[in-house]
């Protein structure tokens, strides 16, 4: 079927995910509604910022050595083709700052985090944890998606900051210890070109990104069909949902930031 | 007094509730029987508000439940789930108190933990219990805690879905026992979910039958043995035969 009608498949799969960007939209409206309205729970968000944030610390660690170092290559790679291999550390800062650094994080938290939200509230809804918040006179949206979505987004940030120092970092050892440029040198570069503004739009972006991943986990885990299969299907919905939305919301902040 | 008027409730093409009408009395026990995927389940879904009927009209005191204000509203009930629905996130005490531990309820923790562990006594669960997880613990002893919970802010009206499913006899006789101490001696109004013709006996000043989306019977318990009702009288003798068709 899909083979002979690509262009329906495609159609119907446009018109689905419209149709869940309207509710997510709804449930956005929702959330933000149930955030200024008491009680606040803050052993529950306290729980999250553990969770979400540091125990993704190793994984966006990780990326971001990787990252760095990568780019550090290309770049010289790239630059030395017009005598321009002394902008390594330049550009792997601003690279990280801006870019590499909030979407590699965001990207790595939507994985690791949208899909053991939506996992966690999704065994709850079918299993009856859900109702049984609601009898017991306790509003899920304030209970579980309020504390899950701000300690993403407070601690996403944290998590580019640390993941921008260890990128460049990584860009600093592949540039000192495999292209020959001078430590010194590389730090002092690295240092004139990197403006306040790199970082900070970074971070606005970090705290975007995990506002999303959280909200999108929190919906599907809510909105979870019946039994295992349910749940399955929703972690994965979750997943692929914050990936596109990570980087569909650093395109259009990228756009803002450069139109400012 | 808890009235039911002609609730229906569809899922899809699955006509589930096709009018119940139904009064409790304020202080008695009501006791639900009726096969399995009938709705019973749904029906007190119905009344708490987690599933909204698609028509009728619930009543709790002459007081329309769709038009309360929720919080108070629901401060009034305990709810056993068929499944226990223990937060598998918090220790066992903590899900016995968890009303104690919010909201208008709160009180200090020590105090909370105190009356969860006597919550946990009365369903036959030590205080050893208290501190362990819900899934470090078996089917029956994590229903029990779940009664626990139901019970433990005292409330007025207090559901069971199935409430001696999963425990052995002994057990499920101190628990028919409690639910009827609970009735008499705090004159909560409780509706019961059971399969277990011994348990609705022990339980039950009315029994009401759920079949085919309406009450087919419903009458004092007393009245169940001679009702002249086939239905009811297939269902508590457990016969294959007779006008509910057993294999479908
Ligand atoms: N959330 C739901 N979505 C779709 N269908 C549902 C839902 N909840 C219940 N049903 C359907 O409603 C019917 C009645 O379910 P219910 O759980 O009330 O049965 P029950 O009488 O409690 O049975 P049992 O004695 O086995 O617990 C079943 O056919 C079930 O599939
Ligand atoms: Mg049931």
């Amino acid at each position: 079927m899909i083979l002979l009608n690509p262009v329906g498949a495609l159609g119907r799969a446009v018109l689905d995910g419209l149709a869940a960007l309207g509710r997510l939209t709804l449930y956005l409206g929702a959330t933000l509604y149930a955030m200024v309205r008491p009680p606040f729970y803050f052993r529950e968000f306290g729980h999250a910022v553990w969770v979400i944030g540091y125990n993704s610390l190793p994984v966006v660690g990780l990326t971001a050595v990787f990252t760095g170092a990568a780019l550090a290559l290309q770049i010289y790679e790239g630059g030395s083709r017009f005598n321009a291999g002394q902008v390594v550390p330049s550009i792997v800062a601003i690279g990280m700052a801006r870019e590499l650094g909030p979407v590699m994080a965001g990207l790595m938290v939507a994985a690791r985090v949208s899909s053991s939200i939506a996992a966690e509230i999704g065994t709850m809804k079918v299993t009856e944890q859900i109702d049984a918040l609601v009898t017991l006179s306790t509003d899920p949206m304030r209970y579980l998606t309020v504390p899950r979505v701000l300690a993403a987004t407070v601690t996403v940030p944290v998590l580019v900051a640390v993941g921008d120092s260890i990128g460049i970092f990584g860009g600093y050892l592949v540039g000192t210890q495999s292209l020959g440029l001078n430590a010194a040198a590389y730090l002092k570069n690295t240092a004139d070109y990197l403006e306040i503004w790199d970082v900070t739009s970074g971070l606005v972006k970090g705290a975007a990104f995990g506002f999303l991943i959280a909200l999108v986990g929190c919906y599907y885990g809510m909105n979870s069909g019946r039994g295992a299969q349910g749940v399955g299907a929703a972690t994965k919905s979750a997943v692929v949902a914050a990936s596109v939305l990570v980087l569909a919301a650093n395109y259009i902040l990228t756009t803002l930031f450069f139109a400012a | 007094m808890i009235e039911l008027r002609d609730i229906r409730k569809a899922f899809g093409r699955n006509h589930v509730l096709r009018g119940v009408t139904l009064t409790v009395p304020k202080g008695e026990s009501m006791v639900i029987i009726g096969g399995s995927g009938t709705g019973k389940s749904v029906l007190l879904k119905c009344i708490l508000g987690l599933v909204r009927p698609d028509a009728g009209q619930i009543l709790i005191e002459g007081e329309d439940a769709s038009r309360a204000e929720r919080e108070a509203f629901l401060a009034r009930f305990g709810m056993l789930f068929q499944g226990g629905a223990l937060f598998d996130s918090l220790p066992v005490w903590q899900n016995v108190a968890f009303r104690l531990m919010r909201g208008a309820t709160k009180r200090p923790k020590a105090e909370a933990r105190e009356i969860a562990i006597e919550k946990l006594r009365r369903v036959g669960l030590k205080p050893e219990v208290a501190d362990l997880f819900p899934a470090e613990l078996s089917g029956g002893m994590q229903k029990r805690v779940g009664l626990a919970r139901a019970i433990a802010a005292e409330p007025e009206i207090i559901f069971f879905d199935e409430p001696t499913t999963g425990l052995d006899p002994i057990m499920a006789g101190v628990i028919n026992e409690l639910i009827r101490e609970i009735v008499v001696e705090m004159g909560a109004t409780a509706m019961t979910i059971t399969h277990d013709m011994s348990s609705v006996r022990a339980i039950a000043d009315d029994v009401a039958m759920l079949h085919g989306g309406v009450i087919q019977w419903t009458g004092p318990v007393a009245d169940m043995d001679h009702s002249g009702d086939p239905y009811l009288d297939q269902f508590i003798h457990g016969r294959a035969e007779g006008p509910i068709e057993a294999v479908r």
